[in-house]
Parts: C-alpha cells; structure tokens; sequence
C-alpha cells in the first residue's frame, strides 16, 4: 500500500508539470494563436490538472490506509497536502474565472510546494500520544484548505504586480518584485542542493556539547557553512566558515542554517543564470507574456482572500482551539504556531477591512496578498523549523 | 436630535444624510454618490457631529482606519513575543533575570528588559486588545444602525442623478418592463415595481455580515476577560502518586471535597519492531511514546465534613485519563499533563558492624514521611537526626536540600548499640557514607522502592459556552458577508427611455455577469462600466 502511495504522488507530480505546460501553451503567442488554440489547450491543461489531483488523492488515501491515521502528521505529509489544496483552490477558481494565465502560475508554485515537502523524511511515523485525536484530520485538513485558497490569491496578486508594475524603470517595486521571484527559485535551488549532495553521498559529523554536557554527534548532509555553535568538525571535509549563533537552539538549528544557506545561494546560482539568459528581469520577461486583464487578477486575488478566510479561520483558530482544549486542556496557550496562525488571521482581516472600507485595490491589494503568503509560508516553515514550541514535529 | 431634512421625494431624512434613504438624491452639493454607496450615504454619527470631547473619542474609535491600525500593532506585538520563549515555556527552576541574557545573550536581556517575555499578559497588549475590542464595537454602531435604516427605507424609484452615478449604467428604449421583471427573477433576484420602474436586489442579508462577525468576535473577547472573575475558572495541577489519593484542588466546595486516587499509571512506548512504522522508529535515537494514562478513582467527601477532620470518602467513578481523553466531572474536567516515573519512596538500610559484618536489624524510610527514630531491638537503634530530601552542597559548602522531593535522599544517622551507647554519627546519601572513620557500625544499604507520579491538569472553565457562541457567531457572520454580496440592479423609465443602473457592495466580476446575462435576454442596451477614481 505504502509503494502504491508513493507511486500516486509521483504521478500526480509529473501530471501537474504537464498541465503547466499545456496551460502555458494556451497562453503562447505563437503564430496560428486564437480563441479556439486557447480554448482547446485551456481545456488540456485543466482536465490534467483534475488527473492530477485525482492522482494525489489516491495517494492520500492509500497512504491513510497503509498508517492508519490521515496523512497530516509531520512535515512531509502536511506540505504535501497544503500542496494538494492549492491545486484544489486553483481548480475552484478556475471553475470560476476560467482563466489559463492562473494555471500557468499556480501549478508550478504548488508543483514546488510538494517538491519541497518531499525533502522532509517521508516514512511513515507513528502519532505521539498529543496528535491521537480525531481533530487531528479535521483540523489540519480545514487549516491547509484555508492556506491553500489563500495562497491562490498570492499567485494571482503576482501575475498582477507582473503584469503592471512599471518594468522601463528600475524602482523599488521591480526590486521586491525580482525579490519575490527569487525566493520561488531559492527553493528551487532548496531542491536542487538537496537532491545533488544526496546522490553525492556527502556527510561531515561534528561533536557538539548539548545542554546535559553530553557529546553528541551532529550530522550534515552537505557541506558546513555554518557549523554547529561550540562544535567539533570530526573529519577533514570542508571545514565551516563561521558557526551558527548560540540563541537558534531549535532542533537541528545549525543544519537548518547551513542548509538554507545553500538554497540561498543554489538559488542565486540560478537567477543569474536565468538574467544572463534572459538579458532582463525576470519580471519584464514574464511581462511580456503575460496578458490578463488587471482588473480580473484583482478580482480573483480578492475572491480567492474572501472565500479562504473563512475556512482558515475555522481551521486554523476555531477547530484548533477545540482541539487544544481537549489535548492540553486550554483552548488557547500563545504557543507560537497559535500566535501566528492569530497573525494570519489580523493580517487578512487587515486585508479586508483595508479593501472593503478605504478601497485598497489593485496594486496595493496585490501586495498584501504576497506578504500574506509570506506570513504562511512563514507560520508552515519557520514556526516549525526555527521556532520552539509545541507543534515542533520535524 | 437636530432637524432632518425633507427631500424633494417626500422623505424626511436624519440630519448628516447625504443620498436620500428612500430615492438616492443627493441632499448636498458635492457628494460623490459611488464612493457614499458604501454606507447608502446614510447619516452616521462619526461623519455628523465633531464637536465635543465625546464625540472625537467616538470618530476616533469608529474610523476603519485607527481600526486597522489597531490590528496592525497587534499583529507585530504578538509577533515580536514569537521571537524568544515567552516565561511560561522557559524551564520553570530559572530565573528569567538571568535566563534570557545566558541564553540569548544581550538581545535576549533587552527582551526581558522590555518586558516582552511576558508579553500577552501585559498591560499594554491587554489595552490594546481592549482598544480593538472599543474600535469593533463603535465602528460597527456607528455604520451598522444607519445602514440599516437607509436599506429598509430604499425606494423602487430613485432619482436620476443616482442612476446616473452608478458604476454600471444605461440607456435604452424600447424595452419589454416584463421581460427584464422575468429574467431577474430567473436569477432570484427579488423584484419590486412601482409606476412602471423597478428594483431588484439579492442578498441584502449579506449586509449584516460584517455586524454579526463583529458581535461574534465581542462575545468572544467577553467571554475570554470573564475568567478574571473568581469561580469562573480553576487551572491547577495535581501530582498523585500510585495507590494514593489527594485531594482535587479548586474542587472544594458546600457539598463535599472531590478526592482522586492514582491506581496506576501507564506510559506505553511503540514497538520498534513494528513493521509499518519500522523505519520511522529506527531513525530516531529514543523510543517514541505510544500513551501516557491514568487510571483513576474519584471520591468525594461526606457533607459537612469538617475540615481538618479525616476525611471520610464515598467512591464516586472511576475511570482512564489519556491525553485527548480528559476526565469530567460536575463542571471539572482532568488532564493527563506530566508524569514522573520510579520517584523514590521508601530506602532500606541495615545496620551493619564494619568488622564482623554482622547485621543487627534492618529499617525502611519513608522519604515522605520519615519517622524520627527505629528501634532495632535488643538496645539497637538509630535516629535520623537530619534528613535532606534532595541533596545538595549550598553556597557555604553545607549539606542542604534543593526541595522536599526525594530525588536525591541524605540522611544524618546516629547509631545506637550496647557497645555504643552514645551512638555514632554517619552521613549516608546516594554512593555516600561518610563517617569519622572511628565508627564501629555503618548503614548499609539494603533496597529501595519506587513509585510512578502523575500529573493532571485540574480544570474548570464556565467562559468556554460563551466563547464557543461568539466563535459561531463569528463564523457565521464571516461566511454570509463574504460568502454573499448584495446586488441591486435598478430599472426607471425615463421620458420615453428606460435607464438601468447596478451596483454591488462586493464581486463586482458576478454583478457584471448578471447584468450581461440581462442584456442578452432582453433589448436592454448593455450596462456600461464608468471609469472608477479608486484605482
């Protein structure tokens, strides 16, 4: 059951690259390009996508059934499944809106969304007694529904500030636009650094002190950048260039840096490659093309940001607070994953009111939508990974 | 209140009205009708009166924009109290003075200097919240009651420079009155007719969204500040150790004192062997914890009982306490929260002479409750004359005891025998006895017995049903304002022309659809878009 899982995901994988691509060619400006062209690859592109999603379905499901708890327990399972509700939200509002430039967009951001999940160890684990819960589904399943169509408002809020920010001049919006794009690629290079020093067999061990003074081993799977604070390097492999800072002491801290270091730079690697290709920012060659109508991105960003805020709030704060109650016997602990999932939901109930009452269209609307992306992503990654608290699984 | 103004339609309007409740018409120059639409132009309070001290605390509360504001500090403060743990999850033996600087180093000391370990109990976060709270309540009075008013007045007919002002608007002539009546409807929309003009709308309801989340999120802080008040809420942890019983903090009250009996406690661990989570478990150096349980009795004291006196207990239920599963009772509920396994309990020694070897009787401890001296008999005996639970070196270099808890046990024992009637002291510990070296006999160590601990949460919350009714309120206010919008299309004959104008509060994407779809079916000319300043 596990193998036939695994199979599924990597299917639904490859299927969702194919409906970028066919959503990309009905957007093409090649010659012979008209309404029926778009249609028809409009259609291939969507129908692939369903396949897709059908596949990654089939592999929650057996996956459900070969551990016998839903597929939401750690890191791995949960990003995957944030992916998978951003192909959701995607195929609702394309059911909507109908419009291919989204897929050319959101399918390759959740393609990378589960790319990046499946860098996390994928066995499957047991459920410590915490997570033993029927809440554990219902909660975490609404959360990332909630976070996925939201992250649909980010996509489209991108197409829109690449489609009208002003690329004859270089401003600080090119800037944070071309920042944007590069942290999309950074994980890219996540992928790309990770698999590679995999294949390479690379390991450097260093003996660190823990708190009980005890000697333990530290083991990187690439090359120390940032070494672990007060560690020993056992062998000669190359040697850290500086040691991580003593006050990030969440587990594996100084893996975690040195590992985002390197997709820092993989990441960095790839965009110059990309400009030097390209002759331009990345943006300006997206612009060129990239011809929604304004108006229309801005719609969807919004609607995507009306329709999700509900479901995250019942998710991610409603369901959570019933769940808490009854595992840790209060509803709400200021835990940092509660708190951020409380920012999440400030900051779009900022969104709102910004929109709805001071009219905060378009261009400034799609900003806010990036930052709220960056605050999931945030609350999904670093909360986890860099901040102690309570939902530290990884 | 003031005079109110009588528009040319008949109506008589609050004062601060600028569209008229019942036809549209502007009642002031310069109104710019569309961006009054959001509010109907209805006569709210912040907008009319500015004058005394009252009423700038009102328009400063009621602004969407301080509302914001208000949101935005919140937001970053709870943010900046992610940063470094806050107090309640530092180990609880530490001091925060000292904690956060070795920890954190000087980043961390200016944290705890600034207050910010403690951050969602301070005053300030409190006030803010509190602030909000004021802002949610007089924005939504001061929008909601007039918007109220202004929508339950509307009339069919409205004037022309408020069609005319719409974001969707035409002309045409030559239209069948009953065919544009019959496709709205097809789109259930609600239509009224009045001298051949008419008025559509769908879900007014919609409108009210906004108010009733905001009432949902009051009950809820509401809910949330009640448990300041005594009786409301108990949060207390109770240790039990095996085959004891204590009594349940917070649970005293005229009829009786609940009791809880520990019969034991279980902490299951996965079997690495198992197959389907095989390679999970064999890549984590530890094992991982299956359950944690407690099994347990509660009783409950006699009435009158007097308090002091013995207590005498009748069995009440008994039952397991997991994590997830707490255990309820009237209005307390028990959590599995900690545990403590094989806490020491009872030591044995014997008393024992250095050179022959030969035992003279043997003593057991109860590191709880240790009694002051054992006789062995036959003019054996030996006294505890000083008993450190949890031994420790102190600053001086005196034997001292970090607290009651025997985790490390020290005793000063002085023996008696017949050959030593004026007895010979020992400092016995763990791995320790000491003595001057001249000592005939010595304790020897003869046993010890453990016992496991567990810890529940002692939890009694009577504010959940009023923040579980403000969540659902909230949800449910959420859900229909921005899973609805109201739509209202207007349709007036004009000299010989029939004038259609639309307008949404929100999807304005779905309006337009409506309105082509009305177009299509009918000889309607197509509603055209005006430019909009709010770009």
């Amino acid at each position: 059951m596990a193998e036939i899982s695994s199979t599924l995901l990597y299917s639904a994988f490859i299927i969702y690259l194919f409906s970028t691509l066919f959503f990309a060619m009905s957007i093409s400006d090649k010659k012979g390009k008209d309404a029926a062209h778009t249609k028809k690859w409009g259609k291939i592109g969507f129908i692939s996508s369903c396949v897709g999603f059908a596949a990654q379905l089939g592999y929650f499901i057996t996956r459900w059934m070969a551990s016998g708890h839903a597929p939401v327990s750690n890191l791995f399972e949960f990003t995957t499944f944030f992916g998978m509700m951003m192909v959701l939200a995607f195929i609702i509002l394309y059911i909507i809106y109908r419009t291919n430039g989204l897929g050319v967009f959101a399918m390759p951001i959740a393609v990378l969304v589960i790319a990046y999940a499946s860098m996390f160890p994928r066995d499957i684990s047991p459920l410590i007694p915490a997570l033993q819960s029927d809440w554990l589904k219902i909660h975490v399943t609404t959360a990332a529904l909630g976070e996925g169509i939201l992250a649909i408002s980010f996509v489209s809020g991108l197409i829109y500030l690449i489609r009208t920010v002003d690329q004859t001049v270089s401003s600080k919006k090119t800037l944070w636009l071309e920042v944007i794009l590069y942290s999309l690629i950074a994980v890219v290079g996540f992928i790309f650094v990770s698999i590679g020093f995999k294949a390479a067999g690379y390991e450097t061990t260093f003996e660190v002190m823990n708190d009980n003074n005890q000697a333990v081993k530290v083991v990187y799977d690439m090359p120390a950048i940032a070494g672990p604070s007060n560690g020993e390097q056992l062998d000669d492999s190359f040697g850290p260039l500086f040691s991580t800072p003593s006050w990030m002491n969440g587990v594996d801290a100084s893996i975690k840096l040195n590992t985002f270091i390197w997709s820092l730079l993989a990441g960095a690697v790839l965009y110059g490659l990309l400009r030097l290709i390209l002759r331009k920012r990345i943006a300006a060659a997206l612009q060129t093309k990239v011809r929604m109508k304004p108006d229309l991105l801005d719609e969807i960003s919004y609607r995507a940001v009306a329709i999700g805020f509900p479901i995250f709030t019942l998710g991610a704060l409603i369901f959570a607070m019933i769940w808490a109650q009854q595992a840790w016997s209060r509803f709400w602990g200021w835990d940092p994953k509660e708190v951020w999932a409380l920012i999440t939901f400030l900051f779009y109930a900022a969104f709102l009111h910004l929109r709805l009452s001071r009219g905060w269209h378009g261009e400034r609307s799609a900003w806010l939508c990036v930052l709220g992306f960056w605050i999931i992503t945030f609350n999904l990654i670093a909360v986890n990974l860099v901040l102690v608290g309570l939902h530290s699984y990884a | 209140m003031m005079q109110t103004i009588t528009c040319e339609c008949g109506h008589s309007n609050p004062y601060g009205t600028s569209l008229c409740q019942a036809c549209g018409k502007p009642l002031t120059q310069d109104v710019e009708i569309l961006s009054s639409m959001r509010y109907e132009g209805s006569a709210r309070r912040s907008q009319t009166y500015k004058q005394t001290f009252v009423d700038k605390i009102w328009n400063f509360f009621s602004s969407v924009k301080v509302g914001v504001w208000l949101i935005v500090i919140i937001l970053v403060a709870a943010a900046i109290g992610t940063i470094f743990p806050q107090e309640t999850f530092i180990p609880p033996n530490v001091d925060p003075a000292t904690h956060y600087e070795s920890e954190y180093g000087t980043l961390g000391l200016i944290y705890y200097l600034l207050g910010f370990h403690n951050l969602y109990g301070s005053w300030w976060f409190i006030l803010l919240l509190g602030m909000l709270g004021l802002s949610i309540i007089i924005a939504s009075l001061d929008r909601g009651i007039p918007l109220y008013k202004a929508l339950k007045t509307q009339r069919v007919t409205r004037h022309d420079q408020f069609m005319k002002n719409q974001r969707l608007f035409s002309k045409s002539s030559d239209v069948e009155l009953d065919e544009i009546k019959y496709t709205l409807e097809s789109l259930r929309y609600k239509v009224r007719e009045e001298n051949g003009n008419l008025f559509a709308e769908k879900g007014r309801f919609s409108r009210w969204g906004a108010y009733v989340n905001h009432v949902g999120l009051i009950i809820f802080l509401t809910g949330a500040m009640l448990r300041f008040f005594p009786g409301m809420y108990v949060d207390d942890i109770l240790w039990v150790r095996e085959g004891e019983k204590a009594s349940i903090p917070g649970t005293s009250s005229e009829q009786g004192q609940y009791y809880l009996e520990n019969n034991d406690f279980i902490l299951e661990m996965y079997d690495k062997e198992e197959k389907k989570f095989n390679s999970a478990l064999s890549s984590v150096d530890g094992e991982v914890a299956k359950n944690y349980q407690s099994n347990v009795t509660l009783y409950k004291t006699k009435e009158n009982h007097t308090i002091g006196a013995e207590p005498e207990l009748e069995k009440v239920k008994s039952g397991e306490i997991r994590v997830n599963e707490p255990f309820k009772f009237d209005s307390f509920a028990l959590y599995q929260t900690d545990f403590k396994l094989n806490e020491f309990y009872k030591m044995s020694f014997e008393l024992e002479e250095k050179a022959t070897g030969n035992k003279f009787g043997k003593l057991t401890v109860d590191l709880h409750d240790p009694k002051k001296e054992y006789d062995l008999g036959n003019g054996y005996k030996v006294k505890i004359e000083e008993y450190f639970p949890n031994f420790v070196l102190n600053e001086q270099n005196q034997p001292s005891t970090v607290n009651n808890l025997p985790d490390n046990p020290a005793f000063v024992f002085s023996m008696y025998s017949p050959k030593t009637p004026e007895g010979e002291k020992a400092f016995v510990g763990i791995q320790k006895n000491i003595d001057s070296g001249e000592n005939l006999f010595k304790m020897s160590f003869a046993g010890i017995e453990t016992k496991d601990l567990t810890a529940l949460t002692v939890r009694k919350d009577h504010t959940l049903w009023i923040i579980a009714l403000g969540g659902i309120i909230f949800m449910i206010g959420v859900t229909q304002g921005l899973y609805w919008n109201y739509r209202r299309i207007w349709i007036k004959q004009n000299a010989g022309e029939v004038w259609a104008a639309a307008h949404t509060n929100k999807n304005w994407y779905g309006l337009k659809k409506d309105v082509e779809f009305l177009s299509d079916k009918t000889n309607l000319t197509p509603l055209e878009e005006k430019e909009t300043a709010s770009k």
